[in-house]
Parts: structure tokens; sequence; C-alpha cells
């Protein structure tokens, strides 16, 4: 179990946990027993694994998985875009690849 | 007594004396007419484009009769395609006021905003006034979440769950929406269907919106989703999902279609058939306004990067998941779900605070988006088959 007032498991079977209160890199945690020194700054909302999963694995949270670890994820990491990607329709951000960011270099003149 | 009895019956929370462009050409003489009216309940409501479209005329049928609406004046250019004729004939069955103004046979946009003026005044004066009590078996209620990030799934939407729970409990109507942000949770909710029947067509809508939506590219996940620590499309479905609480879901509506009886509706917004028309709902308040036309009075909006937005014809009560936008928001927000996180209250409490809050916007008391003038409205081109007998409870 986590024994900081920093994040929150909302399910036994989850294999994340997420922060209700933003948590400093540096912070040590205490996830399972074991003390855990976070690596980033983590803001609430986002979520960390409170287990070790491996690539492939499902990401679990409210009880269900919410997509597949694309890496090895260990316990105490920042579970995002980098490392987790949907079972169902890709996600995306504002600099993501897709046809605007490749509109945006085409008018900036950029290499795409 | 604070609710307003209409001729066809039905009981609002609002007085809203509309006025509705039906294309983009005529927004602008719409919009200087409730300007220069300078009177918080005469709200713009209208459609820009210029081709016909079922859907828009389903909507704008159901809207100019809500019950928070009293009387209504339409401003057409005058060659557009909409069907104004319609409209006029759904507002004159529903009993409400209505006048039509034609830019082209008013001698140009000042002669319009005038006689646009002369036309509110006309229909306002025409608006019966009956005081009643509505009920809260006769209360519809929607919910929408805008702005998502990784807060809203554990405080604000399970809290509005809660809060749905008990005004089903009361006989109240509810409605949840966006089949497209409940991709991965299909299953979970057929097993709440009242009826086998429904389950699979449950299941069938939201197959339908993840198939519209690969085809447009992108899910319903905005970058500010990413940014608040929400990763994947079905990590937000399920905390969307919590909105709609734990009772039975007793009907699958479309657009404009009014609940036949109490109970909880999923809305299926995305539309029917081959993608045609783009983004089911470009932007939050497509949505707002579909569950208006099906008659929703109030709509629960939960936020957890922070969405200001209100909309015309019923009150939106904002709900703030993440307590960080609460504290540099809230002069915008009604509730504060984000003591969920931080102060160990319970979901239980705050959906019992967003419940109380519901009675007293029902009882007149305004949102803060309505104190602040906020009145978005937004409608676009879109096609739906007719609901199938399966998605509806018998009577």
């Amino acid at each position: 179990m986590i024994a900081t007032e920093n994040f929150v498991q909302l399910h036994r079977e989850d294999n994340i946990v997420v922060c209700r209160k933003r948590a400093m890199k540096g912070l040590e945690i205490i996830i399972n027993e074991q003390g855990i020194t976070l690596n980033d700054t983590i803001d609430v909302g986002h979520k960390i694994a409170c287990k070790s999963i491996n690539k492939g694995d499902k990401v679990i949270k409210y009880g269900v998985a919410i997509g597949s670890a694309m890496a090895d994820i260990m316990q105490g990491e920042h579970v995002h875009l980098t490392n987790l990607q949907s079972d169902y329709i890709d996600s995306h951000t504002r600099t993501g690849v897709n046809s605007q960011s490749k509109i945006l270099h085409s008018i900036l003149g950029k290499q795409t | 007594m604070n609710a307003y009895l209409r001729a066809d019956g039905r009981k609002g929370i609002r007085n809203i004396t509309l006025v509705c462009y039906l294309v983009e050409c005529a927004h602008h003489v719409a919009r200087k007419i409730v300007d220069k009216c300078d009177d918080d309940s005469v709200h713009l409501i209208g459609f820009s484009g210029c081709y016909p479209n079922d859907y828009a005329l389903t909507q704008l049928s159901q809207l100019i009769q809500h019950p928070n609406v009293g009387a209504v004046v339409l401003v057409s250019l005058g060659c557009e395609g909409f069907n104004r004729e319609a409209l006029i004939e759904v507002a004159i069955k529903a009993k409400r006021p209505i006048e039509t103004i034609v830019i082209q046979q008013s001698g140009g946009t000042l002669l319009a905003t005038s006689l646009g003026i002369e036309a509110v005044k006309k229909v306002q004066a025409a608006t019966p006034i009956i005081k009643v009590t509505l009920p809260l078996n006769e209360l519809v209620v929607g919910t929408i979440c805008g702005g998502s990030d990784g807060t809203s799934g554990i405080s604000a939407n399970p809290a509005v769950g809660f809060c749905f729970d008990l005004l089903l409990k009361d006989n109240a109507t509810c409605i949840f929406e966006e089949t497209g942000e409940l991709i991965g949770c299909e299953q979970i909710m057929a097993e709440r269907a009242v009826t086998v029947e429904l389950g699979q067509a449950i299941e069938r809508a939201v197959h339908k919106a993840e198939n519209y939506y690969r085809v447009m590219g992108y899910g319903s996940f905005a970058p500010g989703n990413a940014e608040g620590g929400l990763t994947t499309q079905e990590e937000k479905s399920m905390g969307a999902y919590s909105k709609s609480g734990n009772s039975p879901i007793s009907g699958l509506i479309k657009p404009g279609d009014i609940p036949p009886s109490s109970g909880l509706y999923l809305m299926d917004v995305v539309p029917d058939g081959d993608p045609l028309f783009g983004f089911p709902n470009i932007s939050d308040n497509a949505e707002i306004v579909e569950m208006i036309a099906s008659g929703a009075h109030i709509i629960l909006f939960t936020t957890g990067r922070g969405s200001v937005v209100g909309s015309a014809i019923s009150p939106v009560i904002k709900v703030c998941a993440n307590p960080e936008t609460y504290r540099n928001m809230s002069g915008d927000m009604d509730v504060n779900a984000g003591k969920i996180l931080e102060e160990n209250i319970s979901i239980s409490t705050v959906g019992d605070e967003i419940y109380q809050q519901v009675i007293a916007v029902k009882n007149g008391q305004q949102t803060k988006s309505e104190q602040l003038g906020h009145q978005e409205f937004i409608l676009t081109y879109k096609q739906f088959v007719p609901t199938g007998p399966s998605c509806l409870p018998t009577r």
C-alpha cells in the first residue's frame, strides 16, 4: 500500500496510483513497504506505477485496463504518453505527429 | 412556485426569449437585436449553414419549444435553405409566441435590427406568466465533462454520479452522453441496461463511436487531457463513465429525443451512417445543446482543467474536480469537488452538495456562468436515423 498523502490507489488491483497533491522530484514515498525516490515532479491527476510493469502488460486503473505499457515501467515511475498507449485509439498532443503539425511545419518552412 | 407553466403543459425553470438566426448571414443582425435588448433573459441561438439538414431542424424545433423558453424571434436572411415555415409551425403548435424577421424583406441591417427589438418586446408581452412548482419527477438533468484531467474521474464525476442516483430516487430524468467518451465501457454499461436488447443497442452505439472517431483520426481526447494526467481514451472514458452513477440505464436516446418516462438515459451523439460532416461534436457546447434539445432543464458540467462555459436556454452548474484549478478559477465554479482529494471529504458529501445546488438552481438561484453572462451555443451538421424501439422503455 501507499504510505504517502500525495497518492491514492483507486482499486486494489491497480498497478498505478494517482497523484492527489503535487509531489516534488526527490520526494521519498513508500510503496508496498519499499522506499522510492521520485525521479520527476508529479502533478495532480497524473499517475505513477505502484508495481513494476513489463512492456506489453496492461496498465490497470479503477480495476480495469486503460491501455498497454510500451516499455518496461519501474515502480514509482511516471506512467504517461511515453510508456502507455491506448488499446483502442491513439491519443494526441498539440505537438504530436499529426496533420496539424505537418501543416505548421510547411507554413514555417521546416522539414517534417 | 418558481417554475413557468407553458401552454403545452411543460414546466420550465427559466423564462427565456430566444432570438434565433437561421443562417450565418443573419447572425450579426440577431446578435445586435440581443445586445440592444440588454436583457439577460433574451438568448441568442442559431444555425450557420445555408444547406438544409434534418438534424439541425430537429434540434431547433425542440429548442424553441423547450420548457425554459417562453417566446421566439426568428431572424432569417431570406434566401437560406433553412425551413423557417416548419419552425414557425412548431412554435404555434407548442403555443409559443413567435415573430419572424426576414432581413431581405425588412430593408437591411438597421431596419431589421429595430424590427427585431420590437418583435422581442411583442413576444415577451404575449408570453403568459403562470408560476407553478416543478416537482423533481418532472425535472430533466443532463451531465457532461469538459476539460477533463486525471482528477475528474475520482472527484467531480463520481460525485455527479452520486447526485444522479439521488435524483433518480426522486424519479427525475437524467441524461449522460458522448458515446465516443465511453469507449471501453460498453460492456459494463450494457450490464446496467434494463433489457438485453437495450444492452445490445448500447454496445452497438459505442462500437459506432469507435469506428467514427477512428475515421476522423482523433479520439475525443484533447491535448489538455494529457497535460492533466490522462493518457488514453479508455482511461478518460472510465472517468467520464462515473458521472452516470449506479442506477439502471432505462434507455438510449438520440439528440432531440425527449425521454418518454423518468429514468437514466444514455445519449448517442455520434451520427449514423458513413462519417459525413466531420467530428460528432466539435466542442463541449455542441453536446450541451443536444441535451437541452432533449429537454434538459439543468446541465451538470464537470471540469478538471477549468472550463468557463455556460449555455443558452438552460443553466449550467460547474463542478470543479481539481483543487488547484478551483483555487485558480473559483469565480467560475459552483461546486468544489477538489476537496474530495485534499480534505478527505467523501464523494457522497459532495454528491449531496451538487443535489442541493440542482434544487436551488431549479428554484431560481443563478449559477456562476449565468451570473457571468455565459450563453454559449453551437449547432452543426449531423445525420441520424430515428431511435429504434428497443432503445426506449415502454410507458
